[in-house]
């Protein structure tokens, strides 16, 4: 350890004392704005920053982009609205950053997207979820990475149909993600399953659930099939109160993001097996560069990842491909750059669409399984986004762009 | 809806009853004994889950069976009771005397602390304990499963009550912290070793506290967050109840208990709201809770701003201030302008709190229920009747005046720690309507898009008009402060009975200054909507009021100018410091800390201090 970091501060100092004519010869670095809950949302986002830095160090010691090095300044967006267009006006007034990235709450990211078309900047949400900030929010300086609700749940739905089941119960947080996912779920698993109905919905406020209320009153409704979108300490707490009391023995579970090493490993032992998830297999998944991508996560962290971890280190990766596409930090140069662009990531292809700012990165769609003492994913393939997307004239009718 | 499922949704309300109400009664306990509202108490709880689930689990290791399991628990409340031992000798200790806003400060300081310190100590993750061994199964009842450990809690409620009520009647130690919650002063001068009393009493209250989130592991995931979500929940109960009763603080968490179970059923989206309600009922109707006792009077320790000769240069001087400030567009950059812009509306909304507590005595714990109802009422206009700034400002003022019309209407009628609690009570009811009202709200999401207008969206521009607005209302306050009826609101805080004697009206008199103040609060709160463009439950929140009194804390709660230096000087050190570090709280809950126990009389008070020291 000492050692370690003896021979680092050497490094550093070497790097110093030869760096230091070069460096003043060189330009400024670029600086990128970078925004998440890494106090109330630990458990995906400190993972997600060391997927950024990993990004970052690889980027730099290649020499950066256009010449110029990357540096990101990273601040904490309180989780709340205000904070966060709070936090994004320092960074860009005070900071002077070219653009901002990151936010992990659906709400967060909403009103960064109204930030960044107020003061047109560049906005990068990676995490955010809800469809509104692709669709009836959107506009033109909000790209988002991950696949939305509306493509989550297509895929969810999906597995659904060979199940039989008809009489659906909706558990969802309380906030813009929730709703959101709940709302798209009502419409698909009408569209798609012929005589399904929602027989009982319940909307525990977002870090506050009552489990052992909530799963009665789930239960009393008697549903066949149930579709959950709680995580975190809500989630550990529901599951735990739904194996005691039996909700989950007759009922087929749809459930998003339960999949994902950041949600699931604080579920233990207790892991509902059988749930149909979207996650994150990550030490299943096969393809050389993503395998070099876990390992020399492993190496350099001493953890494994989350998808946290890859959201970040892709993101940062794009957002280097942009700007070098894009030839300079002008925020109308990296729209152009970003927009209908194929980015080449770890996990293969993902092209930003233009029309409504959405990547095509998909999601990895599967059963839950007890594997030793934690929970891991079986039977799951990786889903591409593409046919899952709204369609160009659904865009069109909600955007008001 | 049959009679088995509503016979289980009884007994989980049971079940979280009996969990409240073994926090809530050392909450009590704590309070009725030193009479300090230990806002720390639910940190306690949060210690006591946080330590049991690292705990218990490594003991689970060592030998796996019940008893294990239960020692650990033990362990861990007794832990939890050390802890409070070390903040009783630290903290409290110094501050028996203290006025109350002071002590409830500084117990929000601690607060403040430990939630930076947890996270340093257990890790960001969240910690879901084991379960209980042997209790891993259901049982069976009419039909329904129903988890056995649940079946345990509910019985540990009037095990509790039982132990507490033998403890407090069978022993030596019991009937002094009954002879002390009846009258501290007497049993003092009877020789009894206080300080012994106290601490004992703090070691049973934080052992209860350590007890109450221990119990909860194998339902509950300890993480950061648990202490404030328990705490008003514990406050409800003890307020509810009447501070200082044990058996009072029963039968709320058993009534709470039930309110929540079953409100699931009728309101799902409003489960937060019915809690806080019924405090404010039972306040309204029973100003004392259940079995509550009037507070001696002559206990309160008003602090405020002295009758003194108004300076010769205080004119010049305010000068000098309001040309800085125009003249700030000249040199400054437009982060700086956005800083000063913040710095104004805090500066008002701490100086519409001093109307209350430095000029009436009425010490308001949720002042941030009338800036948040301008933020919103601005808000609201702008999106729901589309009204530009100029009426969407004037209409959040006219909300928060109204809202503090209503309220002041119940609040005036309280006294001391009581009307402190009622005013937290109504924030929280604001908080949880503004929450949980997603349709009208937007709940969690908030507000977006709430931007000046044209004319004021440049930095530059809307800083002149805040400064304009700011400088125009606090000039009105300061003149109302040094108006007869100023002078009047002072009589009435210094001596409410020979107030009464020579013909004022109190009540009336305190209720107008109440709206006043909320109508003052809401125009800061209107400001800072359109300074960030989006509206959050958060505004609502505890932590806002808290903010709101630091900043009168800190420049120093016995001058007029006080609450304006001090709102500068937090916010500037919150903008430096807060991108540096991640243990802001930490530091914030230190200088809170700090400054009521070096520093009582605030930065402007005590650069006074030095000045008449010398004259």
């Amino acid at each position: 350890m000492t050692k370690a970091s003896m021979t680092r501060w050497l490094a550093l100092g070497l790097a110093l004392a030869f760096a230091a004519p070069s460096a003043q010869a060189q330009q400024a670095p670029i600086k990128l704005g970078e925004l998440n809950s890494y106090a109330r949302w630990a458990a995906f986002t400190v993972p997600y920053r060391s997927g950024w830095q990993m990004a970052l160090d690889e980027i730099n010691a290649k020499g950066g982009v256009l010449g110029r090095k990357l540096e990101i300044v990273s601040r904490d967006d309180g989780a709340t609205t205000g904070d966060a267009t709070r936090v994004a006006d320092e960074l860009v007034n005070r900071e002077g950053v070219s653009l901002l990235f990151g936010s992990f709450q659906s709400n967060v990211g909403v009103a960064m997207a109204d930030y960044a078309n107020q003061k047109k900047i560049l906005y990068i949400a990676a995490e955010p979820l809800t469809d509104a900030i692709t669709m009836a929010q959107g506009n033109r300086y909000t790209f988002r990475i991950r696949p939305s609700n509306f493509m989550q749940v297509g895929m969810l739905v999906d597995q659904a149909k060979a199940s039989g089941a008809k009489r659906w119960a909706i558990v969802a947080p309380n906030y813009e993600y929730g709703q959101s996912a709940a709302e798209v779920f009502k419409r698909l698993i009408k569209e798609r399953v012929p005589g399904a109905e929602i027989v009982a919905e319940q909307y525990p406020a977002l870090g506050k659930i009552e489990a052992g209320a909530t799963v009665s009153a789930l239960e009393q409704a008697k549903p066949d099939g149930i579709f959950n979108v709680l995580f975190g300490p809500d989630l550990t707490q529901f599951v735990r109160e739904g194996n005691t009391r039996g909700l989950f023995e007759d009922a087929t579970v749809l459930s998003l993001l339960t999949g994902e090493p950041e949600w699931l490993l604080p579920l233990k032992d207790e892991v509902p097996e059988g749930w149909t998830v979207t996650g994150y297999p990550w030490d299943e998944i096969k393809e050389p560069k993503h395998k070099a991508f876990v390992d020399a996560y492993r190496a350099k962290f001493n953890e494994t990842p989350r998808l946290g971890s890859l959201l970040g280190y892709m993101v940062v990766y794009m957002i280097r491909d942009a700007i070098e596409l894009a030839g300079s930090v002008e925020t109308e140069a990296m729209i152009k750059a970003l927009e209908d662009t194929k980015f080449d990531t770890v996990i293969g292809p993902v092209t930003m669409r233009g029309i409504d700012n959405q990547a095509t990165m998909g999601a990895w769609v599967g059963k839950l399984v007890l594997k030793g003492a934690n929970g891991g994913m079986t039977d799951w393939s990786y889903m591409d986004g593409t046919p899952f997307m709204p369609t160009e004239a659904e865009v069109k009718a909600v955007r008001k762009d | 809806m049959d009679l088995s499922f509503l016979a289980i949704q009884a007994l989980n309300g049971l079940s979280s009853a009996s969990s409240l109400f073994i926090t809530a009664c050392g909450l009590t306990l704590v309070f009725g004994v030193t009479r300090i509202v230990n806002f720390a108490h639910g940190s306690l709880y949060m210690i006591g889950a946080y330590t049991a689930a690292t705990l218990v689990p490594r003991l689970l290791e060592l030998h796996f069976g019940p008893v294990t399991f239960w020692a650990g628990i033990l362990a861990s409340a007794i832990i939890v009771g050390l802890i409070g031992v070390l903040i009783e000798v630290l903290l409290l200790r110094r501050i028996y005397g203290a006025p109350e806003l002071f002590q409830l400060l500084a117990t929000f300081g601690v607060v403040l602390v430990v939630q930076d310190l947890a996270i340093l100590v257990f890790g960001p993750e969240d910690i879901l304990g084991p379960r209980a061994p042997g209790l891993r199964a259901p049982v069976e009842i009419l039909g329904r499963r129903f988890p056995s450990y649940e079946l345990v809690l509910i019985a540990a409620g009037p095990i509790v009550l039982g132990l507490v009520w033998l403890l407090l009647r069978k022993t030596r130690f019991g009937v002094l912290v009954r002879a002390a919650t009846q009258d501290r002063e007497m049993i003092a001068a009877l020789g009894v070793n206080q300080a012994l009393l106290f601490t004992g009493t703090l070691f049973l209250g934080a052992f209860l506290a350590g007890l109450g989130g221990a119990l909860q592991i194998p339902r509950v995931s300890a993480h950061a967050g648990m202490d404030l979500s328990i705490i008003a929940e514990a406050f409800v109960v003890t307020v509810v109840g009447g501070m200082g009763s044990v058996p009072g603080a029963f039968l709320a968490a058993l009534i709470i208990g039930q309110l929540q179970a079953f409100g699931i059923l009728i309101f799902p989206k409003s489960t937060l709201v019915v809690v806080f309600l019924l405090m404010a009922v039972v306040l309204a109707i029973r100003p004392y809770g259940f079995f509550g006792r009037p507070e001696a009077v002559g206990g309160t320790h008003a602090v405020g701003i002295a009758s003194s000769k108004r300076s010769p240069y205080a004119g010049l001087i305010a000068l000098a201030v309001i040309g800085t400030g125009l003249s700030l567009p000249l040199i400054g950059d437009a982060y700086m302008l956005k800083v000063a812009t913040e710095i104004l509306i805090f500066a008002l909304f701490a100086f519409s709190l001093q109307l209350l507590i430095g000029v009436s005595g009425v010490v308001s714990f949720g002042h941030a229920a009338f800036f948040g109802l301008g933020a919103y009422g601005a808000a609201l206009s702008l999106k729901w009747f589309a009204l530009p700034m100029e009426a969407a400002l004037p209409a959040g003022l006219l909300l928060a005046a109204a809202g503090a019309l209503l309220i002041g209407g119940f609040v005036v009628r309280l006294s001391g720690i009581y009307l402190a609690m009622m005013t937290l009570a109504a924030a929280q009811i604001i908080y949880a309507v503004a929450f949980q009202w997603v349709d009208v709200t937007g709940g969690d999401n908030g507000i977006v898009g709430v931007w000046p207008s044209a004319w004021a969206s440049g930095q530059v521009p809307f800083y002149l008009f805040t400064l304009a607005l700011v400088t125009i209302a606090v000039l009105l306050l300061m003149r109302i402060i040094n108006a007869p009826f100023g002078y009047a609101l002072r009589a009435a805080r210094d001596s409410e009975a020979r107030a009464e004697a020579i013909g004022l009206t109190i009540r009336r008199h305190r209720w107008l200054a109440f709206t006043i103040s909320g109508a003052a609060a809401g125009l800061a709160g209107g400001l800072y909507a359109f300074s960030r463009g989006s509206v959050d439950p958060s505004l609502l929140g505890i932590p806002t009021s808290v903010d709101a009194l630091t900043m009168l804390l800190i420049g120093g709660i016995q001058t007029v100018t006080g609450p304006l230096v001090g709102a500068g000087f937090l916010h500037v050190l919150r903008d430096q410091i807060m991108p540096l570090t991640s243990l802001w709280r930490l530091l914030l809950g230190l200088i809170i800390i700090a400054i009521v126990l070096v520093f009582p009389r605030g930065l402007v008070g005590t650069v006074r201090g030095w000045g008449e020291e010398r004259s």
